[in-house]
């Protein structure tokens, strides 16, 4: 008899073969991270079954498995192999197979070169994703299946990991798209992680073979591999058991005595050792006195109507929950409520307000406000007076407990925020990025994981001897991280204490980048519903060496904070807020369309409410809004984007050379147009990049961690490619033009050689004539020399003098471009001043002027009211000057430059906010520096992450925030 | 231009009473050269240390997006100046500055940010760098110094090579690793003395080295053979790579780890390139000329003395990588590791290590092309070709990393 046992990272699976090799016995069981208990149990059945057989072949695989068979030399063999083996012997015909298992995407390719492929530490698009995201619609997997048939339209969801892709959806929920839409839309973005994941270059052709439990149990996922591979694969019988097949195949496989391994597996536990920390307690008494302190810090919920009746509501509709208050004249609360948001928090803020409404039938309303994601909603939605941003909102609710305030940390279901005081006003603000969120959400999802109820997991975490260290970092990486630990023996207890642990580690050195408790402040006020958590309070509190206030309503200062500001900015007239008689009436219908305003083609979700008020979301501009903020014209990267396009495309005498619009091509563009025009041929460039384009390309990129911008580039050559220019064009260049503003003048690695990896993956650029030569326009003198060279060998007769002059009027073009922009800034500035309109300098690189990498952010401050200019039409007004860090890369060089000029300009209303592309490595260098030199001149540095996320909520936040710190918020 | 007024630098009077503590990359090569060091009159104290610390420390002070051998090696002198086993004012820090294009040459002013951090900004900190970046009255990098500092790197090199290729076979178990220690020792000798410098004595100890590795008593069994490329830190680091070596060792594996000679050469060779590529200094070229033809010597002399035992398989001349290089990638590309590791790759597939682990910091700027981008191209030319990329950061687990290389030595197994 072969055993063969798969331990993967949420499942355990068996498979017997009897002597001739015959499958007789077969079992799948979720374990909860019990793997020795359940295995040995397994194991034990095997044994009932099968009473005559006393000894077996054994052999383990599966990712969770690794250790327990290293420890009992049980011999093991990788999982992708076992699968491999065992299709090799049921499925010989096939030519690709794609497992997709808990936390495991496999792809081997097996007809001609074999490859076998795995995610790597950076990965979303596993069961353990479908999960989260179906948790988040508040479905189970197999609904969320069963509704994505009746979906009608898709939505791009980031595919590239879980914590992305939450946020995109949260946002598609708050702006009241469907949920079978989005159901789709999330097996979507499996398929294309997959694809930009793991196929790296290779087409997945011929007879393609589906396995793993999210394969198999998902019917529509099949599909939507089948739609978007353009395959018709096959998911066979058993194909949850295919690596336990292989292990029992296997031919390292031992033979053990049955009843004494069962034993041995039973009685093992791990002898790994883990890093631990201090525990968080290590007394009841520490406890109590812990919770007496924090006891203080209490109002009550129930306070009642004061004469006159007289209240004002605060409602946040946060990322997953929702909160509302409403309070008295006394500023107590009368009423709140603390709810899940389902994903739509329309019908639950009706509820609430006529509950309210039913308890207090005399209530006279004054005033009420809504902040949050879902704030705009809401207050279309039920006519509510205004809306705040969240920050502020809290920042007001935290003043009423610790008036001398300095330091607000709030981490709720989705977002980490966290603010400076200073002089009564927000002086910093610190959010999470897409990439960070290890809050409310991820203790959540991992309680569910591991089959516990998120307050009790917390809890059981409290008195943990030994709490596992598991650093800081983004939930796909926890997730290994945490299975390491399991490996290494830790219990449920001190996973959860390491859990809260990681969650403050993250706030603190991931978002705030702390380096001393000290410099956070003495009057420390934590909130948020996170905070509701001892274990998370304690650990906040154990690492920053200092106690803090942690509110009572800790999870409803965003509402009390909402109230307050209400009763503040209220006018002496009743709310607008519907009535209980309109409430009873109240209508909400969605409806999405395609917005045909511009070339984005927004997808918008168009909600309508009984009292004809409509609320319109999913749009990058205003235009369907139809308002028009008064600074919408003074937007340099619109003008920027203008001179590009005057470049139009055009035929030549020698032929067409095409040109990819993708990173340093933005800026050189001019150049290179001028430079092949004027020798005679013509210029065609890429169209304008989408996520349509970034999908054609996604199946070449050889690293899943490059930035964006380099990874478009792949689009754009496969739609190049189709216009069948007779050369493409995209020259590597270590160097850049010299602009004597720094130690030196390179490229960033990823645009300096970026040509070679298109050149070395994808296939279709072999036929056509690829020129990405080595070029140097640093050296104005030696370049036309070099680039006659380069020229002989694509296109022979071209002489010297002729590249000469096409070289000194493709110099004289790029300046008088440059020209242009820095001219335009200039007007930019000088108008801004007289009509004294706050300015953003959105500085980034010259490729951020793509829409489909900045996402409309340049917009997006103008609707804010502001006059956006960029960093290159400023750095020329700046002399070279002393930084901290070596400053040798020309367009980062132009940062410093822009950031000076805000320190120095000595005018509160120029700011800068600097755009940094998800994985730009040189950027966390940059950050910091351009951070430095802003604080030196005692001003904010704003940074905004940017990768495929769509999701704008954030940023809006985020700018607002900004604004109003700066006391600058565009009035209504 | 970086602050140059603000910085504290190194004087003469300080290398008498300072103590310079260095972070460990190539344990080998680094302890050679702290022997160089000390020859010169300086007081070093080479880094040993390990563990989670570290990586605390590092991820304290530096954006934790910053590469993983910037936190480390930060981490790793943060952590030695909070030990109380210092005079903090008597200590001096040594970082090695490429000059490059990547994010390396800026390590140096994110360990200064931290010293700042923690207001220990009078802690001189030296460049070890042969762009002229930064200089030090006090650590000046001379003829003599260079030289030797080469020689020894050359005899790190043949020490790495030739223990990875007897270890697994040994005999008696410890034999390769008590060879290294012996070597080590009598090196520190040599060079105290100021001997094993000229070429003459460059000859004549590798051949001894090499000889003493032969003499090894050899068991007749067959390993896997597995290449080790990548991003320089991470792929000596035991401390970064989670003792990939070790790991491949217990797994069966004979190892070939390309030397750091060669990226010497590659490094000076870059400047002779760019003049081809882009036009440039004669009298620049003549210095480039001159230093490649110096390095190429020790080189030359390593793979001779390998080459003498049939049971070694000795490195390829750079010569030879270049040629390889050429066939998918351009000479242009010099950052980080640029196309040598590309070549390093195609040149362990030629000598039978077609094996490979390619290691990079997690978000590794340069790897995205020559690591990871070029494996097609390289597959293409050697379809035998059996490449695993593996990313290091403070939060990757080695279950996974691991899981992955297995994955790797499985398919090898089966080609075998």
């Amino acid at each position: 008899m072969k055993i063969g046992l798969d331990v993967g990272s949420t499942t355990l699976k068996c498979v017997v073969f009897d002597e001739v090799g015959t499958p007789v016995f077969q079992e799948y069981e979720r374990h909860f991270s019990q793997i020795a208990e359940k295995a040995s149990a397994m194991l034990s059945r095997i044994r009932e079954k099968f009473p005559e057989t006393d000894r077996a072949a054994l052999c383990i695989s599966g990712s969770a498995g690794m250790g327990l068979a290293e420890d009992l030399q049980i011999p093991f063999v990788q999982e992708v192999y076992a699968t491999r083996t065992a299709v090799k012997a049921y499925l010989p015909e096939a030519d690709v197979v794609i497992e997709l298992g808990g936390e495991d995407a496999k792809i081997l390719f097996l007809s001609g070169s074999m490859e076998v492929r795995m995610n790597g530490s950076c990965a979303g698009g596993t069961g353990a994703f479908v999960d989260q995201m179906a948790t988040l619609l508040n479905i189970t997997p197999d609904e969320l299946n069963e509704i994505s048939k009746t979906s009608e339209r898709t939505y791009s969801i980031a595919s590239r990991c879980g914590v992305f892709a939450k946020s995109d959806i949260q946002a598609l929920l708050n702006q009241g798209a469907q949920k079978n839409d989005i159901a789709l839309s999330i097996l979507n973005a499996v398929v294309n992680q997959t694809i930009a994941g793991l196929a790296q270059g290779r087409e997945i052709r011929g007879n393609v073979i589906y396995l793993g439990g999210p394969l198999t149990f998902l019917s529509e996922l099949r599909g939507a591999f089948d739609r978007i591979l353009g395959v018709k694969g096959i998911c066979p019988e058993n194909s949850l058991y295919y690596v336990a097949a292989g292990a029992a195949m296997a031919e390292t496989s031992e033979e053990f005595d049955l009843a004494e391994i069962t034993e041995r597996i039973k009685n093992y536990s791990s002898s790994h050792r883990y890093q631990s920390s201090d525990a968080l307690f290590q007394t009841e008494q520490e406890y109590e006195e812990f919770s007496a302190r924090h006891a203080k810090d209490s109002i009550r919920t129930d306070a009642s109507l004061l004469p006159g009746n007289i209240a004002y509501v605060g409602i946040d509709a946060g990322s997953t929950t929702l909160k509302a208050t409403a309070i008295n004249e006394n500023e107590e609360i009368i009423f709140s409520q603390y709810l899940p948001n389902s994903g739509n928090p329309v019908p639950l803020v009706r509820a609430f307000l006529q509950s309210l409404y039913q308890k207090y039938p005399d209530i006279v309303i004054r005033s009420a406000a809504s902040t949050g994601y879902g704030e705009e909603i809401i207050k279309n939605a039920f006519s509510l007076d205004m809306g705040v941003v969240e920050t502020i909102a809290h920042f007001t609710a935290a003043r009423k407990f610790e008036p001398q305030v300095d330091f607000i940390i709030d981490i709720g279901g989705q977002d980490i925020k966290c603010f400076k005081i200073k002089t009564g006003t927000i002086d910093n603000i610190f959010l999470n990025e897409a990439c960070s969120s290890g809050c409310g959400s991820f203790l959540q999802t991992f309680a569910g994981a591991l089959g516990y109820e998120m307050g009790e997991f917390a809890k059981c975490g409290l008195f943990a001897d030994s709490p596992v260290d598991l650093g800081s970092r983004c939930t796909v990486f926890m997730n290994s991280s945490v299975k390491q630990a399991q490996k290494d023996g830790a219990s449920i207890e001190n996973i959860s204490a390491g859990l809260s642990m990681s969650v403050v580690k993250n706030a603190l050195y991931k978002v705030i980048r702390v380096t001393d408790a000290k410099s956070l402040g003495d009057h420390i006020v934590v909130q948020g519903g996170t905070f509701l958590n001892d274990a998370v309070l304690r650990a906040f509190e154990k690492e920053i060496g200092k106690n803090v206030t942690r509110p009572s309503v800790s999870g409803l200062m965003g509402a009390y904070g909402a109230a307050l500001y209400a009763k503040q900015h209220e006018t002496g007239e009743n709310s607008t807020i519907l009535t209980e008689d309109a409430l009873a009436s109240f209508t909400h219908e969605v409806r999405a369309i395609t917005c045909n305003g511009c070339q984005n083609h927004c997808r918008l979700t168009v909600n309508t409410f009984a009292n004809g008020s409509r609320y319109i979301a999913g749009n990058r501009c205003d235009k369907p809004l139809q308002k028009q903020s008064r600074t919408s014209q003074y937007n340099l990267y619109d003008y920027k984007r203008e001179l590009l396009s005057s470049y139009a495309p055009c035929a030549g005498k020698r032929g067409t050379i095409g040109i990819p619009m993708g990173l340093n091509m933005f800026e050189l563009y001019p150049f290179w147009y001028t430079f092949w025009t004027q020798l005679g041929f013509g210029v065609i460039h890429s169209p304008k990049s989408d996520r349509e384009l970034y999908f054609r390309g996604q199946h070449t990129i050889p690293s899943d961690t490059v930035c964006y911008p380099a990874k478009l580039i792949h689009g754009h050559i496969e739609a190049l490619l189709e216009q069948k220019p007779d050369a493409i064009f995209y020259p590597c260049m270590s160097y850049n033009l010299d602009e004597h503003k720094g130690d030196n003048h390179y490229n960033c690695p990823v645009v300096a050689y970026y040509p070679e990896v298109l050149d070395a993956n994808i296939e279709a650029l072999q036929e056509t004539k690829f020129i990405y030569d080595y070029v140097g326009l640093h050296r104005r003198r030696d370049f036309p020399g070099k680039m006659c060279k380069i020229l002989e060998q694509y296109f022979p007769g071209i002489s010297e003098h002729e590249v000469k002059s096409a070289a000194q009027a493709a110099y004289a073009e790029y300046e008088a471009y440059m020209g242009r922009i820095r001219k335009k800034g200039k007007d930019f500035l000088a108008l801004a001043k007289d009509q004294n309109l706050p300015v953003i300098i959105l500085s980034g690189r010259p490729y951020h002027l793509d829409n489909e990498i900045n996402h409309g952010i340049d917009k997006l401050i103008c609707e804010c009211g502001a006059v956006v200019v960029t960093e290159d039409s400023v750095s020329d007004m700046v002399e070279k000057f002393p930084t901290g860090v070596l400053n040798q890369w020309t367009y980062h060089s132009r940062l410093y430059c822009a950031a000076k000029f805000v320190a120095d300009s000595g005018d509160k209303r120029v700011n800068l906010v600097q755009l940094v592309s998800f994985g730009c490595g040189v950027d966390a260098i940059t950050g910091d520096e351009v951070r430095a030199i802003l604080e030196d001149g005692g001003r904010i540095y704003t940074q905004i992450k940017i990768d495929e996320i769509t999701n704008l909520g954030a940023v809006r936040i985020r700018l607002r925030s900004l604004f109003a710190a700066l006391g600058l918020e565009k009035k209504e | 231009m970086a602050n140059d007024k603000a910085r504290i630098e190194f004087t003469k009077e300080m290398k008498k009473d300072y103590t310079i503590i260095t972070p460990n990359m190539a344990p080998i090569h680094f302890e050679l050269i702290k022997n160089v060091l000390e020859s010169f009159g300086y007081h070093i104290d080479l880094l040993h240390t390990t563990g989670r610390e570290i990586v605390d420390e590092g991820l304290k002070y530096v954006h934790n997006d910053t590469c993983y051998p910037a936190l480390l090696s930060i981490g790793q002198m943060m952590h030695a100046l909070h030990s109380g086993k210092y005079d903090l004012h008597k200590v001096a820090l040594i970082m090695t500055q490429t000059g490059g294009g990547c994010r390396a040459s800026n390590y140096i002013h994110l360990l200064r940010k931290a010293l700042k951090k923690d207001g220990l900004d009078f802690i001189p900190v030296i460049s070890l760098n042969l762009s002229g970046l930064e200089s030090n009255s006090g650590f000046p990098i001379t003829l003599p110094l260079l030289r030797r500092a080469i020689a020894a790197l050359a005899y790190g090199d043949l020490l790495m090579l030739l223990k990875n290729q007897t270890k697994p076979y040994e005999v008696t178990p410890g034999e390769s690793d008590g060879l290294v220690d012996r070597w080590t020792k009598e090196l520190t000798k040599l060079f105290e003395q100021g001997k094993a410098f000229t070429q003459r004595e460059v000859r004549q100890y590798f051949d001894e080295i090499a000889q003493s590795f032969a003499e090894v008593k050899r068991r007749d069994v067959k390993k896997t053979k597995v290449g080790v490329v990548g991003e320089i830190y991470v792929k000596y680091s035991p401390l970064a790579n989670n003792h990939l070596e070790n790991f491949l060792f217990e797994q069966g594996c004979e190892t070939m780890v390309p030397g750091i000679v060669a990226f010497m050469i590659f490094k000076v060779d870059n400047r002779l390139e760019d003049i081809a590529l882009y036009g440039g200094n004669p009298a620049k070229k003549q210095l480039c000329t001159l230093l490649k033809w110096y390095f190429t010597k020790y080189e030359t002399d390593l793979i001779a003395a390998v080459k003498k035992h049939p049971q070694f398989t000795p490195p390829a001349p750079y010569r030879h990588l270049k040629e390889l290089a050429g066939k998918v990638i351009g000479y242009g590309c010099k950052m980080g590791e640029g196309w040598l590791l590309t070549a390093e790759v195609m040149e362990l597939i030629e000598s039978g290590y077609e094996n490979v682990v390619c290691t990079q910091p997690f978000g590794c700027l340069p790897n995205h092309i020559v690591g990871k981008g070029m494996i097609r191209k390289v597959k293409q030319v050697y379809p035998e070709a059996n490449i695993v990329p593996i990313d290091y950061d403070p939060s990757a687990t080695q279950v996974n990393q691991e899981n992955r290389i297995k994955l790797m030595l499985a398919v090898a197994r089966e080609s075998a």
